[in-house]
């Protein structure tokens, strides 16, 4: 594909480093190659775990036995469990979105070690095969549960020291990436970009990089620990050998509860870049979505016991786990709050991006509420381990990260690849994939109030009305789903022609041409205004 | 900002030791989680903890950290050494520091498997047949001092090919970066021993 408007920009695409073919991908250390080889792998893990998604959502169509029995389901949510969360939803826009964007946002050339990022990658990719081997050789598909609650994950007989060794790998990954941008942030910003006129996409990811370096090591040492129970039987957490389970749940929820915000982060970042751009309106309250990002980052930390108000921790450390919890939410409504007021009064321009981010915020508010609900101690017990944490987490995750990433893609596509989608198309695949994922998920808060429990293959009849719509839903989505990507792979090559900004857009990336060149700036521009300037969008112009 | 010219070819110093100081706070974090369940059962099971450290040799495991002490400093000297150019002595510090580390491994060797040959392994009868707290400070004491092995090899691994890197002139006077990090690497394992020395040996 070539595309050269100015005549002499040759794009990163066509690019001729040192190697030719295939080893040009996968021996690259362009950041931007980087994150087209974790959005290509991404992309197919997450279709594998969406089809155990809908296996499940097959078996659940009625009561009793319909697909799968018992132990094959404990697989494959634990399976899906594991790959959404530790294969995709945990390094998805760091390294897709970070990776090809952070350099270019903050003018550098690339990221400050570029062969570690490439090193990064593979280990993700081994971690993730890891992950899907466990499926299917050995001992059988383990069936612990993402979470790997001890005694059962020392016990069982399944492939479980599989998926540790994957999420552990994953999570070596993981710190790098946030290690590498971390310094990237620090050292390679562009002259005069002080941190105050940094945009907030990269203030997200440096958030969330703290996150990954600070935490993920502790989640490292409590798989090694599991690990060593199974092999060596030394018992820190088996009761029988003196040990504690609950002190499995704190280490792993110290790590994990952060985590959701490594997931959830990049995602707001996301939708502050979207929303300026399609309202022509600099983003209302930089810092406060700045501060907010930190605090958040922050809090996380601390909340962690709302795991586990049902495993037996004291009265007085439920209630202050609850409280915090209350707190946690306080940043994101700031940033709830920024968002509708950068829009108020704005030049609104419903295009796919903002259609996306707006339906962010709907479903995040709605993951959002309900977690408040489980962060409420008393209402907690009632719906513990029900449908209705799997239709809060869904909200959050997939509504939340998942359609950040979403209005990420249809943001951005022009610019990695050159091409535009068709906007139509974009629209459409937008309404099923937004009324599929309600449909799917909101009956789950309906019965999981009504005492369905989750990870369960098999239910009372009084639930099915509930399970078929949300079957009916999973279909709908998975449908939309494959229309939104069908939508962006065929127009890689055939879209009309994009230019540089299509958007009008004014934060740097939109500044060079679509694709970039290999080294993203032929000369490093010198920042002189705060990143959310509108009118005046050419004073940041590089050379 | 000339990180940019170079970004392609050789990283800058501060860059890359920035770089390095927080992959070295990861590393302290994998250890604290064990610190922490240390903490815990050190708490809940102090009796068994105190008679079960009285069978670690305090001997061994000071030698140990004296060797470690040392080969800490041998490496710093031999960054010195590179920098004032002195190549073949900043060689010899290095092959002193591996001596010092193999010695350290050697040790280790011994001290673990005389335990072993009294079945004191995770899994085995007799330690199941201990106290609960005993069990557990084995468990730990195996787990710790063994995680903490891996990263002495590893060092050793680092500083062997900085002995080679030196050798071929790659590391020298202007360019020390790599040797820099690495002896960096080598006193956190200096430092976490230093930790992981009175918690299992001398607090009895
Ligand atoms: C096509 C889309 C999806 C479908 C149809 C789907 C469906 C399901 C179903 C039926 C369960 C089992 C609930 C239970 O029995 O407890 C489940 C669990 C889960 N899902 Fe999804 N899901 C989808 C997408 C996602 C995404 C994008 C994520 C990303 C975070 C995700 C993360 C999880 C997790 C972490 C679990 C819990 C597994 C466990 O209980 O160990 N899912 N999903
Ligand atoms: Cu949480």
């Amino acid at each position: 594909m070539s595309n050269s408007e100015t005549g002499t920009h040759v794009s990163y695409l066509d690019h001729q480093g040192k190697y030719k073919g295939l080893l040009s991908w996968l021996l690259t250390t362009d950041h931007k190659k980087i994150g087209l080889l974790y959005l290509y792998s991404i992309t197919v893990f997450f279709f594998v775990a969406a089809i155990l998604g809908v296996l499940m959502r097959i078996e659940l169509i009625a009561p009793g036995q319909t697909i799968m029995d018992a132990q094959t389901y404990n697989g494959v949510f634990t399976i899906h469990g594991i790959i959404m969360i530790f294969v995709i939803v945990i390094p998805a826009l760091p390294a897709i979105f970070g990776n090809f964007f952070l350099p270019i946002l903050i003018g550098a050339k690339d990221v400050a070690f570029p062969k570690l990022n490439l090193f990064s990658f593979y280990l993700f990719f081994i971690g993730a095969i890891f992950g899907v081997l466990s499926q299917f050789i050995g001992g059988g598909a383990p069936d612990t549960g993402w979470t790997f609650y001890v005694p059962y994950s020392a016990e069982s007989s399944t492939n479980v020291i599989y998926a540790l060794v994957a999420a552990f790998i994953l999570g070596f990954s993981s710190i790098l990436t946030g290690l590498n941008f971390i310094v990237t942030i620090h050292r390679m910003r562009a002259p005069g970009m002080g941190w105050f006129r940094m945009p907030l996409f990269p203030w997200s990811l440096y958030a969330t990089a703290w996150i990954q370096v600070l935490a993920t090591p502790i989640v490292g040492i409590t798989l090694l620990m599991v690990i060593a129970e199974r092999v060596l039987k030394i018992g820190f957490f088996d009761p029988a050998l003196g040990g504690d389970p609950v002190l499995f749940q704190h280490l792993f929820w110290i790590y994990s509860h952060p985590a959701v915000y490594i997931m959830i982060l990049p995602g707001m970042g996301i939708v502050t870049e979207i929303f300026p751009t399609f309202s022509q309106k600099p983003v209302f309250g930089y810092t406060a979505i700045l501060i907010s990002s930190l605090a958040i980052a922050f809090v996380g930390y601390f909340v962690w016991g709302h795991h586990m108000f049902t495993a037996g921790i004291s009265y007085g450390s439920r209630w202050f786990f609850s409280f915090l919890t209350f707190i946690v939410a306080v940043p994101s409504a700031i940033k709830v709050f920024n968002w509708v007021s950068t829009m108020y009064g704005g030049s609104i321009d419903l295009k796919p991006p903002l259609l996306y981010a707006i339906s962010f915020i709907f479903l995040f508010m709605i993951g959002g509420f309900t977690g408040l609900t489980l962060g409420a101690v008393a209402a907690n017990v009632q719906v513990h381990d029900t449908a209705f944490v799997v239709a809060h987490f869904h909200y959050i995750i997939f509504g939340g990260m998942g359609f950040a990433f979403f209005a990420g893609i249809h943001y951005w596509y022009p610019k990695m690849f050159g091409r535009m989608y068709s906007n139509r198309w974009a629209n459409i695949a937008w309404a099923v994939v937004f009324f599929g994922f309600n449909l799917l998920y909101f009956p789950l808060f309906v019965i999981g109030i009504q005492g369905m429990p989750r990870r369960y293959f098999d239910y009372l009849p009084q639930f099915q009305t509930g399970h078929v719509l949300s079957t009916i839903g999973a279909f709908v989505l998975f449908t939309g789903l494959v229309m939104m990507v069908y939508n962006l792979v065929y127009h890689i090559k055939r879209g009309a022609i994009a230019p540089a900004n299509p958007w009008k857009g004014v934060t740097l990336e939109w500044q060079i041409p679509s694709p970039p060149s290999h080294e993203n700036f032929d000369e490093i521009p010198v920042i002189t205004t705060d990143p959310y300037v509108f009118g005046k969008s050419t004073e940041n112009k590089p050379s | 900002m000339t990180v940019h010219e170079t970004h392609s070819t050789r990283i800058d110093s501060d860059t890359g030791k920035l770089g390095m100081w927080i992959f070295l706070f990861t590393e302290l974090f994998l250890f604290g989680g064990l610190f922490l369940v240390y903490a815990v059962f050190r708490a809940k099971y102090s009796e068994d903890f105190h008679t079960a450290a009285l069978e670690l040799n305090t001997f061994i495991g000071t030698l140990n950290t004296v060797f470690l002490l040392v080969s800490s400093m041998t490496v710093a000297m031999s960054i010195t050494a590179v920098q004032k150019n002195q190549k073949k002595l900043a060689m010899f510090l290095l092959i002193v520091t591996l001596i010092l580390a193999a010695l350290f491994m050697i040790n280790k060797y011994f001290e673990w498997s005389h335990k072993f040959e009294f079945q004191l392994f995770p899994g085995s009868e007799v330690l199941k047949n201990l106290p609960r707290g005993e069990l557990l400070f084995f468990g730990l004491y195996y787990m710790m001092t063994g995680l903490h092995a891996v990263h002495v090899l590893i060092g050793m691994i680092l500083l062997t090919i900085n002995f080679f890197k030196i050798k071929s002139g790659y590391v020298n006077q202007d360019h020390y970066l790599h040797l820099e990090n690495s002896g960096l690497y080598w006193h956190l394992v200096d430092l976490i021993w230093i930790f992981l020395f009175p918690l299992l040996y001398l607090i009895t």
